[in-house]
């Protein structure tokens, strides 16, 4: 089959790799009908994450058809159109009995090199690293699924692959950015990056009630989609205009109530500081440039909520601890439990409360991944969502 | 989830004495940390504040000695993260070492400018060459060792215990059961070929060691309370004596069963440490780990899970395999190390 491949930083070929087979009884095999570029795989292109290995088989956004199941799956037969959640979580464990996917404890078998890291590991994810399993991604004809008696979520015929694919990740991901904001009526949130992973965050603070959401970007292209697409009611460029300064004026001096972090570790900012962080991480003093979470921290109001859903891989430096402390702030932060949102946004989808193929800007063919990953690098094109068709 | 520690027992006093480098190579990591910590802090301070470091040591602070302390400040921090991140740790120790010689090089130097505080040079250069002993120990420490995470690796033991801890989300029972049924073992446990029960108390292994060679012996067990506690320990005749413990409690909160541990490796002395890694690898610790994880995810999944790059015995890019290996389905064999090896 033809999968797009990792060769190094910043090179990413569509080669020929043999087709995926059935390896435990659990797993199922999909045949790709659509998959997506996501902003964390520009954190493996760019190189930031370690432990990948050239010839990685990248992905973990995609769908498709069942073509084949192992002999312990009931619950899917070939045929089957299914969304597949990027968690690889067994549904026996502990943690996954509490819905808590993410840290599956049986479906990553280089626990070992993630506990190096991070002190405990990680459930397993496609296409994302060895820290993370070591698992063949998605964006290629056909994966592997392990554990598709818990994962994969069937999709009703009436909806489109576009509406739905986002399923896997982003949808649920900045979905759970704002649930985590325990947000109340008069709440404002303010979200950084206007990334895809942002827009959602941004509809779902809507969708959960706040009465303003504002967005913050340096793309004025993504923040004409945050403001007429997902629903902000007020966007700052912040190469234009000072956040702190603008989110004083918005919330009438107390900050916003919640502040969500939907950058990560590749942030942008103003000099010195960007050139700081650019440093430190270029002399591996830091692995991660938190300028967006230093922000979300500083500005947030006494006592408010900050959401992380932006990836971050090691280690922060300058992390304003005593801001946190001081004012009585509460961080809250996972990589998102896919599974346990995807059923309940189905329905959103379904009643028409949001139709997610918002973000898309760029369809290609999967030949043209590498084309696709450029671009949405360097935001050429008003690049804001690549959806790659086998 | 899990916890290991890799020890002698520290409740033996005779133990700890005959505990030769083991226990030295501990001690040689909590000294690189500390001078990891050292390194770092200097090394800030060169960077940040060249003249206030230039003039405690007693040097001129003009440009071209700032510049000098600038470089130095950046070699400083750079062993130090290497120390601390423990990568590789002995190699960044000797690192330290090697710009120890370069500073008193320089302190000489600095001794024939008459502008330079002499008194203080001598004092620095006293400092430096105090911390290049401890340099010296350290590194030399850590590369007896062995290299990367495996620093408490049993290389010239005369013997070792490994402790491990995992919780299991099966009740006692159940756990207790499958891991009693001793034939299962060769599933879970990489380098077990093959159990045979002889009688109830006996049964004879064979084990792979990682250079490909096979290692028998005739266990025996000496205490067994159903649903709690199995204890045995290899009869006379064996290559490389060994014994061990586990205990099944059932755990807080309703989360299923603690399992814990406990292995001692008892070779001869002579070939002692040669004999223990060419069993156990490089690093027992993780080789039991290993198992351990395997052991849990068939009791709470039903099998050992595999990745694409997990199943190969080799590390391997995370794509689809050419040929599935054929022991996938049942024993475990192949797969298994390469989730002990590599991408150190």
């Amino acid at each position: 089959m033809r999968a797009t491949c990792w060769e190094g930083k910043r090179n990413i070929r569509v080669e020929t790799v043999p087709d995926p087979k059935i390896l435990n009884q659990r797993d199922a095999i999909v045949r790709i009908t659509s998959t997506a570029i996501c902003g964390s795989d520009l954190h493996l292109y760019n190189g930031f994450i370690p432990t990948m290995k050239r010839g990685d088989v990248l992905g973990h956004e995609f769908m498709g058809e069942v073509v084949e199941v192992g002999r312990a799956v009931r619950n899917l037969k070939v045929g089957d159109r299914v969304v597949v959640p990027f968690p690889i979580a067994c549904g026996n464990c502990s943690q996954c009995q509490r819905d808590l996917f993410t840290l599956c404890e049986n479906s990553n078998p280089n626990a070992w090199m993630a506990r190096k890291l991070w002190g405990h590991a990680t459930a397993g994810f496609y296409g994302y690293s060895h820290l993370t399993g070591g698992y063949a991604g998605g964006q290629a004809e056909y994966a592997r699924v392990p554990f598709a008696d818990v994962g994969p979520l069937k999709v009703p015929d009436s909806l489109t692959d576009e509406q739905v694919l986002f399923l896997s990740d982003i949808f649920p991901t900045g979905y759970m950015g704002a649930d985590l904001c325990d947000i109340r009526p008069g709440d404002v949130v303010a979200v950084w990056g206007a990334g895809p992973v942002g827009q959602f965050a941004i509809a779902s603070a809507k969708l959960l009630g706040a009465e303003r959401v504002i967005a913050i970007d340096r793309f004025q292209y993504r923040l004409r989609m945050a403001k007429e697409k997902a629903g902000a009611t007020d966007i700052i460029n912040y190469e234009e205009t000072s956040v702190r300064e603008a989110l004083l004026e918005l919330t009438a001096g107390r900050g916003p109530d919640a502040c969500i972090d939907a950058v990560g570790m590749e942030a942008h900012g103003h000099l010195p500081v960007y050139a700081y962080d650019r440093a430190k991480q270029a002399l591996m003093l830091e692995t991660d440039r938190p300028l967006a979470l230093r922000e979300a921290i500083l500005n947030c109001r006494n006592g408010g909520i900050v959401s992380v859903i932006g990836v971050y891989g090691g280690f922060i430096d300058k992390f304003p601890m005593g801001s946190v402390m001081n004012r009585s702030l509460t961080l809250k932060t996972g990589q998102c439990p896919v599974q346990r949102y995807m059923r309940p946004l189905l329905e959103r989808v379904e009643r028409g409360e949001i139709d997610p193929s918002f973000v898309i800007t760029h369809r290609l063919s999967l030949e043209d991944a590498p084309k696709g990953y450029d671009m949405f690098l360097n935001k050429e094109d008003h690049c804001e969502k690549v959806v790659l068709k086998p | 989830m899990t916890s290991s520690t890799l020890t002698y027992d520290p409740g033996s006093e005779e133990e700890r004495r005959r505990e030769g480098n083991g226990g030295r190579s501990h001690d040689g990591e909590r000294l690189a940390r500390a001078l990891g910590l050292f390194s770092v802090g200097l090394g800030l301070a060169q960077i940040l504040a060249p003249h206030g470091v230039a003039r405690a040591i007693g040097v001129d602070d003009d440009d071209e000695n700032r510049k000098t302390m600038r470089a130095l400040g950046f070699r400083e921090i750079a062993t130090g993260v290497g120390l601390l991140t423990r990568q590789r740790p002995a190699a960044f120790a000797w690192g330290r070492v090697t710009g120890d010689a370069m500073d008193l090089a320089m302190l000489g130097r600095a001794f024939n400018s008459r502008r330079n505080d002499h008194n203080r040079l001598a004092a620095a250069t006293a400092a430096v060459a105090g911390v290049t002993i401890l340099d010296i120990i350290a590194s030399q420490r850590l590369s007896r060792a062995g290299s990367g995470m495996s620093i408490r690796a049993p290389a010239h033991h005369q013997g070792i215990q490994v402790r491990k801890a995992i919780t299991i989300n099966r009740p006692p029972e159940e756990v207790y059961a499958f891991w009693r049924n001793l034939e299962n073992r060769p599933r879970f446990m990489a380098h077990v070929r093959s159990v045979r029960v002889l009688d109830d108390r006996r049964s004879y292994w064979k084990v792979r060691t990682p250079l490909g060679t096979t290692v028998e012996w005739t266990a025996e067990i000496i205490e067994e309370r159903p649903n709690e506690l199995i204890s045995w320990r290899s009869t006379e005749d064996a290559q490389v004596p060994n014994s061990g413990t586990v205990r099944f409690i059932r755990a807080p909160g309703g989360r299923g069963t603690e399992l814990h541990l406990e292995l001692k490796f008892d070779p001869p002395a002579g070939a002692v440490g040669v004999t223990i890694a060419k069993l156990m690898g490089q690093d027992p610790s993780r080789q039991v780990d290993g198992d351990l994880r395997r052991f849990k995810q068939i009791m709470e999944t039903g099998e050992v899970v595999h990745s694409d790059a997990s199943i190969h015995p080799t590390p391997h890019p995370a794509r689809p395999p050419e040929v599935a290996p054929n022991q996938l389905a049942g024993s475990a064999s192949r797969g298994f190390e390469a989730q002990n090896g590599g991408f150190e």
